[in-house]
This record gives structure tokens, C-alpha cells and sequence, in this order.
């Protein structure tokens, strides 16, 4: 009798929850979503040992849609919480997802400290240049002048540059999605998680409600994919194409291996560790 | 008549080792049998400055700093300026004649200390300054000159044996000084005819800490502040030997949010900080509270709003801590009331957001957290434990329909079984958006309703197991004394110095202040004459809470200086208004 054991490959729907996503029709965050499934099912992780954080916003809804354990916290907020979690289970996959106004406005100063960490998780920006969810006043990914409904003057400061300010900050893994290609997207999440730090992936996914200048034709006329030849170990060439307007590349700008929070997490324990109450014990005994 | 009662206060610039003084003394104090509990005052400013360290020394437990200082050391001319008027009429002032020119029409004695000569010329050894000093106080109250040099050679056995006779010389240095200049020196001495055997010296941040140890906490974050960054460097230290980790968030949002993340991972966590810390982690207080995560929150709080003065005292963030968040957030608040109560205090803490998946806040003060106190070492075999209800498959069995996992599923209590990450079936998605019980959000009539109730069935049932009150006093005497936190060491000794005088009065200070505990307050407020509430805030934030739940008159008496309650002023106002409840 043979001992092989198969393992069953997990498929898309093993990872679909029974929430039915939220989202306008025709919204960006329908790919994400799609491509999310796609590289957790590349892994072929249990959705029981995967947890999705996110904040707020349309696209933070996400982790209700999943059969993963999540934990939508408040806006901004998503990088702590999911510090949190790694210092606990420095083991399970943890992805955040979130909008851009989550990461680049009232979470912008804890993206900058997760990276900084080199926190272990994949984190997801989910980018469309507007706040959906209250109707649509632009985000810090907006470029100046950008007229929506609820910014009927425009955009009135420069847009943030993501990929930018995660090169600047010292991020291990800086990379450029956009939801029409979900198959590419699929890939660099999958690369983001099995990636050993920080992975940022900037997402381009237009809402087809609030934002009728960046729309999917727009990125497409917009996007080029990083050259062949490109090298992502070259930091240099990672804040040159970064800083292109014209094209905005997709795919992985920058990678390196740097000591990361988990690392840190695992160097502070003793090699044997005692029975709380011994320790509490001991305490006393120096404090007599 | 034999004295029981000596308060020490060594003054000068901070870094002039003020602190190293007075923690030697008073290490050595407890190993003498003395009770101790210690008073400082750290500099307002970073660098330098004026600073002291108080010990007030007891043949008998003491539960207040001492209103007025029986010995002064003060190193230079600021300190004595700045201490002489809260020198006793009957007191001694030791000073370093090279640094201060004392007053001459003192109400005190005076002796001339040459410290620095003493230290410099006669042992070539400046740096032992502060032992000479620790030498001549020890002298002054008469502690046994071994409980010093076991110290001496505990501390500085590593730098070698040269290093410990130095120090053991200069400690010699200061007690023949005393012996030989000090007239009527008999006068301060104490001698504990009972001395407590096993006491430990702990600070209520430390207190904190072990507390927490104790009741499994495995993970804590906080962002410096003052006075509660102690608690964090106390666990940054000692977490990790149970596997534990105690990490610096870049801000106080972060603190709370990592703690939010790790209790949803599993652990039992805390942060602790100040009265500013706490407002920047209101926001997820509330998330805490929806998302039923259970967390401990110290907040050790300090004087005045906005920066205010951080190193100053106050209890001023009780409204905060109560109320504090939009929406109807509950949560728990405890308020321990000495140094060892922080341990056990602390303890409850975790045992109540565990059992209770809610976030319960621990307010300390300046005082509280700062001071030193000899205590009786806590039993641990009596330190019960409490971990959060889990779902399991085939456990508990208070699973959802169909025996799908609900997280919030509605119970008695309102206590619904937790799933830890990775455990198989549990999965769910912690929120902060009203939800119904499989925690999938709902914005109906019924769900706000039916959960809003949920949650706080939970508080009710918590209430009921409220860690008792401290009593103190006659329990049939008609004036009450109802009161809270750190204010209580002033309160029992003014119980006690009125109880001198005939004067009748007893104390009540519930340990949980949010829900107030209706079983311990309801009895006692019905059955005093007169009821006084003294607490450390200019509006009486805990009067108002008292009175809203409990309509009567009560007597307010506040303090709003930055200062605890001396127990004299405070017996003062006592009798004052029991004069005019006749």
C-alpha cells in the first residue's frame, strides 16, 4: 500500500464567503477581489490560517467576502492592528487591503512606520483616487485640479506618489497593480505574500461612480508594463520608473531582503521560557 | 514617647544622584523592618533642575507620603529654599555648608553636613557622596548598619572588592559624622517593636507590570509618556521570559491598535499611558468595545488637560475613562487604591476583559504609579486566572445554527465564545459596523437594538462581580466617607487621626467605578447621615457620577493643585463640615 498523500488543491471558491460583495457595479475592487482568491489559491492556504485586515472605505469591506478569519478595524488603521496580529501568530499569512485615502491620508503615518518594521505582512492599496464610500471627494492620489461631484473646485495639492513614498521609506518589496489585469495582479500578491517583509502593492481600481477621469481606459492608455530587462534589485532604477508619469509601469519596481519585525519578534524570546508565575516569583525575590 | 513616624526628604539638582540616595535608604529600610513608602518629584524641566526624593519610614503601615518632613538633606542652596517651609517647627536640616547658607532665624535645627569634603578630602572618593549621605540618615533613625553594607556589597560586588570597601568606608564616613556632630540625635530614631518579615518594595508601575505577568498577559504596546513609560520598560524587560513581547508603537493609536490586533490574534493585551495617550485611543476604545476585544488600558493619569503638567497629580480623567467615545461604548473601569492594590487590581483587569471581551481601563496616578511601598508579598497561590471562553467545535457547545460558528452568538450573559485565528471553523471578521451574531454587519432596527443589549448585559453581570470595595473605619458611624483611587491612602489616615480624637467616620472606595457596583454603593450611601466625597479634581467628577445614579446631598471636598490631599487639611475640612452637619 502506497503512503503518498495528496493534498487537494484549494480552488477560487473555497475562498469566497457568503457575503456578496457591496461594491457599484463595474468597480475595480471586483478584480482585486478575484485576484486575491487567485494567489491565496496559488498557495493553496487554508482560509483558516489566513487572516485579511483592512480599515475603512469601500474597498476595506473586502475581508467580508472572504472566507478568511479579518478584522475591519477603523479608518487608518489597518497597519497597527496587523502589528498586532504578526507579534501573536508571526506565522499566519496576513494581508491588509484598504483604499487610498485609508494608506495616504489618515493611515499615512502608520504605512510609514509598517514599513519601516519591515512587518511581514502583503499590503494592498486598493487605489482609485476618490473616497467612494462618502460619495466621492478626492484622495491624496488625486492629481491637482481633479473635478469630482463632491470637489467641484478640484483637487487642491499634489497628488502622492505611493511607490515614492514607499521606496523613500525603506520598503523591501514596491510594486504597481491595477485590477484589469487580474492575472498579473494575482501574481505580485502572491509574490507580496510569499515575500519575507513588507510587501506594498499599489492598485490602480477606478471607481466607475466617482471618478470618471481615471477610469479603466484611462489606465489602460496610461499603464506599461515594467521593461523585461528591468532589474527590481536596482534601487536607482526603482525611483527612476517610479517617478515616471508617462507611462505609469506596472509590476515589481523593487525587492530586497532585509531583517524584518517577525525577526525582532523571535530575537526577544529567551531560548526557554517560564511559567508566568515563576517569573512573577522571581520578581518578587529581587524586590526584597 | 517613642516614635513611630520619620519623613526623609533629600533635595537637590536632579543627577546630583537624589534618586540612588533614596532608593539605597529605602531598600535598606525595608530590610531593617520598616514599612516604607516613598514621595518624589522629578524635575519639571529635561535637564538639571530642582528635584527630591521622599521616604517616609513606619513602625506601622502608612497609607500617605507624610504631610511635613522631619529630616531635610538638602544638597544645595536651591533645595533648601525651595524645602525648608515644609520642614517640621521640630525637624533638622543637614546641609552641605560648601553649597547652602541656611537662614538664621530657621524654626529648625540646622547641622552643617560637609558632605562634599567629607566625600572629596577625607576618602578621596567623590563620587561616594551619596553614600556618606545614606550613611548619616540610616544613622539618624537608627537602622543597623548591616542591612547597609549587605547592599553595598550586593551593589557594587561587580566592580570589585576595593570599589565595595570605599563605599563601605564612606558609608562609616557619614554614620561617625552624625554620631559626632548631631546633638540629640536619639530624638529621630525609630525602632519597629514589630518589624514585618517578607515585605517587598514595589512601585505601583511596577505593581502594574507584575500584575499583569501574573494574569497571562503575553503582549503589551505603548508610546513613552510620563508617568506611565515605566510600566512599558518594565515589560520590555521581563514579557519576553514568559514568551511574551512588549513593543514601542509610533503613537498612542498604533499602541492600542496593535493591542487590538494582538487580543484578536489570541493574547491577552494591554497598553498603558497617560491622560493624553488616552484621548488619541479613544477612537478604538469604541472599536474594542464593538468588536468585543478583550484589553486592558492603563492610564496613569496626571495634572490638567492638554500637556498640563505631567510630573504633577490629579484624578482628573475619570469622566475620560468613564465616558470617553462616541456612540454608547461600554466598558469597565477599576481603580485600584495602594501600591500592592495595583497588582491585584491589575490582575482583575485582565480577568474582567477576558471573561467580559470588553476593554476595561486601570486608572492609576502620578502618585499611585510612581511611588515605592513596602507590601506584603502576594500570595500567588490565591491569584486567580481567568481566560476568555473559545470556541470549539465539540466543547462549549454554544455554537450557532446548523453548528456553524457564530462569533456573537446571543447568550445569557451576553458572553459569546471567541475563535482564535487558525482555529478551524471559527472564522469571522472582527468589526467596528453594528453586526448581527455571525458578525456580518447590519444597520436593522433590531440587530442595534438586540446587540447594543448584548454588550451591556455584559457590564451588568460585571458589575455584580465588582472586586470589593476598600473599607476603612467604623462601619456604624453616620459620616461616610466615599471616595476613590489614590485619594484613599489620605482618606484612611485622616479616619485614623480622627478616630484619635473621637471623631466617628468610615470609608467606602469601590475598586470599579464603571458600572458602579449598586450592591456596595446603594447600602452604604443609605445608611450615613452624611455623606463627604474628596477627590483630587476641581468639578467632582466622581460626585456627579455618584449623585446621578444616587440623588442625595453629599459634601464635596476638591483639591485641584497638582497635589494629593495632605491628611492634616484634609481631617480639618472633615470635621469642619461634620461640625456643620450636626
Amino acid at each position: 500500500m502506497s503512503s503518498v498523500v495528496t493534498v487537494e488543491k484549494r480552488k477560487v471558491a473555497d475562498y469566497k464567503g457568503d457575503e456578496r460583495p457591496t461594491w457599484c457595479p463595474g468597480c475595480g475592487d471586483f478584480g482585486v477581489l478575484n485576484a486575491v482568491f487567485n494567489a491565496l489559491s496559488s498557495h493553496n492556504f487554508d482560509p483558516q490560517n489566513v487572516i485579511i485586515v483592512s480599515g475603512i472605505g469601500c474597498s476595506s469591506r473586502l475581508p467580508f467576502f472572504t472566507d478568511a478569519y479579518g478584522f475591519h478595524t477603523v479608518h487608518g488603521r489597518a497597519m497597527p492592528v496587523a502589528a498586532g496580529i504578526r507579534a501573536v501568530q508571526p506565522d499566519m499569512p496576513v494581508l491588509a487591503m484598504g483604499g487610498d485615502g485609508d494608506a495616504f491620508a489618515i493611515g499615512v503615518g502608520h504605512l510609514i512606520h509598517a514599513i519601516r518594521r519591515n512587518l511581514n505582512i502583503c499590503y494592498v492599496v486598493m487605489d482609485n483616487a476618490v473616497y467612494g464610500l462618502t460619495k466621492g471627494q478626492t484622495s491624496p492620489t488625486a492629481e491637482r485640479g481633479l473635478a469630482t461631484k463632491a470637489t467641484p473646485q478640484g483637487a487642491s495639492d499634489p497628488a502622492v506618489n505611493p511607490l515614492l513614498l514607499a521606496l523613500a521609506t525603506g520598503c523591501t518589496f514596491v510594486a504597481r497593480g491595477f485590477s484589469s489585469k487580474p492575472k498579473d495582479l494575482a501574481d505580485l500578491i502572491a509574490r507580496g505574500v510569499a515575500h519575507e517583509g513588507f510587501a506594498f502593492i499599489d492598485t490602480y481600481s477606478p471607481c466607475p461612480t466617482f471618478n470618471t477621469v481615471n477610469t479603466f481606459k484611462y489606465y489602460r492608455d496610461a499603464t506599461d508594463d515594467l521593461p523585461a530587462d528591468y532589474d527590481p534589485t536596482d534601487f536607482n532604477a526603482a525611483l527612476r520608473y517610479a517617478a515616471s508619469e508617462d507611462p505609469l509601469y506596472l509590476g515589481l519596481y523593487y525587492q530586497a531582503e532585509q531583517p524584518t519585525f517577525e525577526d525582532h519578534i523571535r530575537s526577544t524570546k529567551p531560548a526557554a521560557t517560564s511559567n508566568a508565575m515563576t517569573v512573577v516569583e522571581g520578581l518578587f525575590d529581587q524586590m526584597s | 514617647m517613642t516614635r513611630n513616624d520619620l519623613v526623609i526628604r533629600v533635595a537637590g539638582e536632579a543627577g546630583e544622584g537624589i534618586l540612588s540616595t533614596g532608593q539605597l535608604l529605602t531598600q535598606a529600610a525595608l530590610r531593617g523592618g520598616f514599612h516604607v513608602l516613598t514621595y518624589s518629584q522629578p524635575p519639571s524641566e529635561i535637564k538639571g533642575g530642582h528635584a527630591f526624593y521622599q521616604i517616609r519610614l513606619n513602625t506601622y503601615r502608612s497609607y500617605s507620603k507624610g504631610d511635613d518632613v522631619d529630616i531635610l538633606l538638602a544638597f544645595n542652596q536651591e533645595a533648601y529654599d525651595r524645602n525648608a517651609a515644609e520642614t517640621k517647627d521640630d525637624g533638622l536640616l543637614v546641609y552641605d555648608p560648601s553649597e547652602v547658607t541656611p537662614s538664621a532665624d530657621s524654626h529648625f535645627v540646622q547641622v552643617e553636613f560637609p558632605l562634599n569634603d567629607i566625600a572629596k578630602n577625607q576618602l578621596k572618593f567623590p563620587i561616594a557622596k551619596n553614600v556618606v549621605a545614606v550613611g548619616a540618615l540610616a544613622e539618624l533613625f537608627g537602622l543597623p548598619t548591616k542591612h547597609l553594607d549587605s547592599l553595598i556589597e550586593e551593589r557594587w560586588l561587580r566592580k570589585g572588592e576595593s570599589v565595595v570597601q570605599k563605599n563601605l568606608d564612606a558609608l562609616r564616613a557619614g554614620i561617625d559624622y552624625v554620631i559626632e556632630n548631631v546633638p540629640q540625635r536619639d530624638r529621630f530614631a525609630l525602632y519597629p517593636d514589630k518589624p514585618h518579615s517578607g515585605e517587598i518594595l514595589m512601585s505601583g508601575s511596577e505593581a502594574i507590570g507584575l500584575g499583569a505577568i501574573a494574569a497571562g498577559c503575553s503582549f503589551m504596546s505603548g508610546y513613552p509618556i510620563t508617568p506611565a513609560s515605566d510600566i512599558k520598560e518594565f515589560l520590555e524587560i521581563h514579557l519576553p521570559k514568559t514568551g511574551g513581547h512588549a513593543l514601542q508603537a509610533e503613537d498612542e493609536l498604533a499602541a492600542i491598535g496593535m493591542v487590538l490586533g494582538a487580543s484578536f490574534a489570541g493574547a491577552k493585551s494591554m497598553t498603558a499611558t497617560s491622560g493624553p495617550g488616552f484621548s488619541l485611543m479613544i477612537e478604538m476604545l469604541g472599536l474594542a468595545a464593538m468588536a468585543e476585544l478583550p484589553c486592558v488600558i492603563v492610564d496613569a493619569q496626571r495634572a490638567g488637560p492638554s500637556t498640563g503638567m505631567p510630573t504633577r497629580h490629579e484624578q482628573g480623567d475619570l469622566y475620560q475613562a468613564a465616558f470617553a467615545g462616541h456612540g454608547e461604548c461600554p466598558r469597565i473601569v477599576l481603580a485600584p487604591t495602594s501600591v500592592r492594590d495595583c497588582f491585584y487590581q491589575t490582575v482583575n483587569a485582565f480577568n474582567l476583559a477576558e471573561k467580559y471581551q470588553t476593554p476595561v481601563i486601570l486608572l492609576g496616578d502620578t502618585l499611585l504609579n510612581v511611588r515605592s511601598e513596602s507590601v506584603p508579598r502576594p500570595d500567588l497561590h490565591e491569584v486567580k486566572v481567568v481566560d476568555r471562553l473559545l470556541f470549539s467545535e465539540n466543547g462549549n457547545g454554544v455554537s450557532g445554527v446548523n453548528g456553524e460558528y457564530q462569533r456573537y452568538v446571543l447568550t445569557d450573559n451576553g458572553v459569546s465564545p471567541m475563535s482564535i485565528p487558525g482555529q478551524e471553523g471559527g472564522q469571522y471578521i472582527a468589526t467596528g459596523l453594528e453586526h448581527n451574531e455571525e458578525g456580518l454587519h447590519r444597520y436593522d432596527e433590531a440587530t442595534h437594538s438586540i446587540m447594543t443589549q448584548k454588550r451591556f448585559r455584559k457590564l451588568e453581570r460585571a458589575s455584580l462581580e465588582a472586586p470589593e470595595a476598600d473599607r476603612f473605619g467604623d462601619p456604624d458611624a453616620e459620616i461616610g466617607l466615599l471616595t476613590w483611587g489614590s485619594t484613599v491612602g489620605s482618606v484612611i489616615e485622616a479616619i485614623r487621626e480622627g478616630e484619635r480624637e473621637g471623631l466617628k467616620l468610615d470609608m467606602l472606595a469601590p475598586r470599579m467605578l464603571m458600572p458602579l457596583p449598586e450592591h456596595e454603593l446603594r447600602p452604604f450611601i443609605e445608611s450615613k447621615r452624611v455623606i463627604i466625597i474628596p477627590e483630587v479634581n476641581y468639578v467632582g467628577q466622581f460626585a456627579n457620577m455618584v449623585t446621578s445614579q444616587y440623588p442625595r446631598d453629599y459634601v464635596r471636598i476638591n483639591l485641584y493643585g497638582g497635589m494629593p490631599f495632605r491628611v492634616d487639611r484634609l481631617l480639618e475640612q472633615i470635621r469642619e463640615e461634620v461640625a456643620q452637619h450636626v
